[in-house]
């Protein structure tokens, strides 16, 4: 199995389509499909039952693990489909989550509406952060936002400002209740669950179609070969800093639903740890394969957890260890892991 | 493999070990501390309190009870605090949480837990909102916080120094004023007169020198510095450098020798007055005492691989045995809603802290420590003098 060669243009064989088609494969194409269509049905069905099942507990993990999982998302837009590096989208989630944060608390607005205003003020300042980032290449994007993402806490703490973002007190924000008469049939921690997955599965639509697009190929070309895709007249640095943008707006709108679901903003929360669990979950979801940012968010979820449990004291030691085990086990994550599972099922 | 015996054997240890349990059920006590993280250091209290109640269980538990003592790693991040918060009540169902640690921390679980009416007792943080028993009737505080300390340099500064003129370095943030709040609350309605400046500094600053500089000009007497450790030795350094004569107050947070005074030099901290509510396991004057002997033997039964110089291993034990008396009060069978009206009617003598220092809460009042004792540095060492001054006020 020409894994080796997979590794470099994975992402874009993978990210060409939701179920992805290895190379050479095409035969099988049409049942695959099928198959993805399947998975996606009997994934769908799971998540609507989901609420009915468990405890409040879970369901709010649930909800933590979309909510990261749209962030994932973001990520991948950038540095799966257009091949930039971001260490610093913590930054764009924390935009994201303060906007929630301050227009449901001092200007009274309702939560649904914080997320086109996230989304949109995200797309902006990612736009605006990658017009001066264009000039940057591979690691040196990487320092430049993690400079973005050092520098938030910060800036969120600064005086001038408190009077809108709390300080480091931050904002306790008010879990809202189910609409429409629903709260009789849903609490609030079903219906958040509801709301975060009907978000994600529209922004997930948006990014699927977004790949598949005229615009989706020319950001996958300027990954793969920039100097060709700049001379068959791709615009790359509009192109490139667009990305960014949709990239921003993503993961903001993951901040804002975050924050909904926490009930509560703070600079602590939005620390240069949380833009290396964005990148870890995309790397354990795989690079390039959109429905990877699920499992990815799984893992930024859960395996902390399982550490933990297993020791209090080398806890950070024991999620190295998974992190490496998995790394070294699926090289190309679990979207790489599954692609050779059906590839082999399917010879 | 595992023959007739094994089993019998097997059952037998599971007997004996679920004997004694099953007569009770265990009290279970949640917690969450940043055993990673920017601040895992405080994780030394967690595994102190973790140590304590296996003492508390080796000796038989409270009331013929056990302790269950189930402690969260949430690294100091408010989302992961709530997510382990509500684990800790929805899936651990515990009775109460304890000493949870940190302001951004509780903060982010304040209201869901006073909504869940979950007991939220003795946080470890020093901010004043968790004595607040009309809106948030499930959370209790412990140490003394920042608005009672401010309050009582400002009794002493009434009372000793003659014609007082107040000059204020403080941090801008929630901590810095709620010391601001505390000393002005002290001081009463001569808080406007007595308080010639209060200058901030932000923690991004790289210096607070001309913030010194200016507030010498004003011709105060008394100089209060509200620093956290860096910022505060080089305000000592640097008003001891321009030769200003004030009476220097300094807040309870930067008294470390090591940390702060060497750097700013032992000369140049002579004479500044703090407060403190704890004994020092590193203190000469306690070497000899009952309660630390007691604490050492503690430390080197249940927790050998404590640092026996860190305070965060004395606060832990502190605490919990605040925790213990609160439980005892509460009585056999006590459920949460006992073991919270005995915490917020306690009136106990702890060990380790000063002596003369009692726990003390009521219905209206959730600060149990709001006692502290004055002390000078002489150089050396911290020197503490005068009576335990009481500012039950705030």
């Amino acid at each position: 199995m020409a894994m080796s060669d997979e590794t470099m243009t994975g992402g874009a064989s993978g990210s060409a389509k939701a179920a992805p088609v290895p190379k050479g494969r095409a035969a099988a194409a049409g049942g695959k499909s099928t198959l993805g269509q399947a998975v996606f049905v009997i994934l769908l069905l799971g998540a609507l039952a989901l609420p009915f099942i468990f405890k409040n507990f879970t369901i709010f993990q649930m909800t933590m693990l979309m909510v990261y999982a749209i962030a994932i998302l973001g990520l991948n837009l950038l540095t799966g489909i257009n091949g930039q590096f971001s260490l610093g989208h913590g930054a764009f989630y924390a935009v994201g989550a303060y906007t929630a944060a301050i227009m449901m608390e001092n200007l009274g607005i309702g939560y649904v509406w914080t997320l086109p205003v996230a989304g949109i003020l995200c797309f902006v300042v990612g736009f605006l952060f990658g017009l001066p980032a264009l000039r940057l290449e591979g690691i040196y994007l990487a320092l430049a936002t993690f400079a973005l993402a050092v520098a938030t806490p910060q800036f969120l703490k600064l005086t001038p400002f408190e009077h809108w973002t709390g300080g480091v007190q931050g904002i306790v924000i008010i879990k809202p209740d189910a609409p429409f008469g629903l709260d009789a049939v849903l609490n609030a921690d079903q219906w958040l669950y509801f709301f975060t997955l009907a978000v994600g599965l529209f922004l997930y639509w948006l990014a699927r179609n977004l790949v598949r697009s005229r615009t989706g190929r020319a950001l996958m070309a300027i990954r793969d070969n920039p100097i060709a895709a700049r001379s068959m007249g791709v615009n790359t640095s509009v192109y490139k800093a667009t990305a960014f943008g949709i990239s921003a707006m993503f993961t903001g709108i993951a901040g804002c639903l975050g924050a909904i679901v926490i009930q509560f903003v703070a600079p602590d929360s939005f620390t240069f740890a949380l833009s290396v669990a964005i990148l870890v979950g995309l790397v354990i979801g795989g690079v390039g394969w959109l429905p990877g940012a699920l499992l990815g968010a799984a893992f930024i979820v859960f395996i902390p957890n399982v550490a933990e449990e297993i020791s209090k004291g080398l806890a950070g030691a024991f999620y190295g260890f998974f992190l490496i085990a998995v790394i070294y086990l699926a090289p190309q994550g679990a979207g790489g892991l599954l692609r050779a599972l059906v590839a082999k099922l399917g010879r | 493999m595992f023959g007739r015996k094994t089993w019998m054997a097997a059952a037998a240890a599971a007997a004996m070990i679920a004997g004694p349990a099953v007569a009770q059920d265990a009290i279970k006590i949640g917690n969450t501390m940043p055993y990673s993280g920017p601040a895992s250091a405080y994780g030394t209290i967690g595994k102190t309190i973790e140590a304590y109640i296996n003492k508390i269980n080796a000796e038989g538990g409270v009331h013929g009870r056990q302790i269950e003592w189930i402690s969260y790693d949430d690294g100091y991040s408010p989302p992961k605090t709530v997510e382990q918060v509500r684990r800790l009540v929805e899936q651990d169902e515990v009775d109460i949480l304890f000493a949870t640690l940190g302001t951004p921390t509780n903060t982010a679980i304040h209201k869901y837990v006073n909504a869940k009416k979950v007991p939220h007792l003795f946080v470890s943080t020093g901010a004043s909102k968790w004595n607040d028993p009309s809106n948030f009737p499930m959370t209790t505080g412990w140490q003394p916080n920042y608005p009672t300390e401010g309050a009582i340099y400002a009794k002493y500064i009434m009372e000793n120094i003659e014609d007082p003129k107040i000059a204020i370095l403080y941090q801008n943030d929630d901590y810095g004023k709620d010391y601001l709040h505390g000393m002005k609350m002290g001081l009463g309605d001569k808080a406007d007169s007595l308080i010639v400046a209060e200058t901030p500094y932000e923690v991004a600053q790289p210096t607070v020198d001309s913030e010194v500089i200016s507030l010498k000009s004003t011709g105060a007497n008394v100089f209060f510095i509200v620093a956290t450790p860096k910022f505060a030795a080089q305000a000592i350094k640097k008003s001891d450098e321009i030769g200003w004569e004030a009476t220097r107050f300094l807040n309870n947070v930067s008294v470390s020798v090591g940390g702060v005074l060497q750097p700013a030099g032992l000369e140049a901290s002579k004479g500044l007055i703090s407060a403190g509510y704890m004994k020092e396991s590193t203190d000469p004057q306690w070497a000899d005492d009952a309660e630390m002997a007691e604490w050492r033997k503690f430390m080197d039964e249940y927790y050998p691989d404590g640092d026996q110089t860190s305070s965060f291993t004395t606060f832990g034990y502190a605490i919990a045995i605040t925790l213990q008396e609160a439980l005892e009060k509460a009585g056999p069978d006590a459920g949460p809603e006992e073991i919270l009206a005995a915490a917020t009617s306690l009136d106990v003598r702890v060990p380790i802290l000063l002596p003369g220092i009692q726990i003390k809460t009521s219905e209206t009042d959730f600060a149990p420590i709001e006692a502290m004792q004055l002390m000078r540095f002489n150089g050396e060492s911290w020197e503490f003098f005068g009576e335990v001054i009481h500012a039950e006020s705030s």
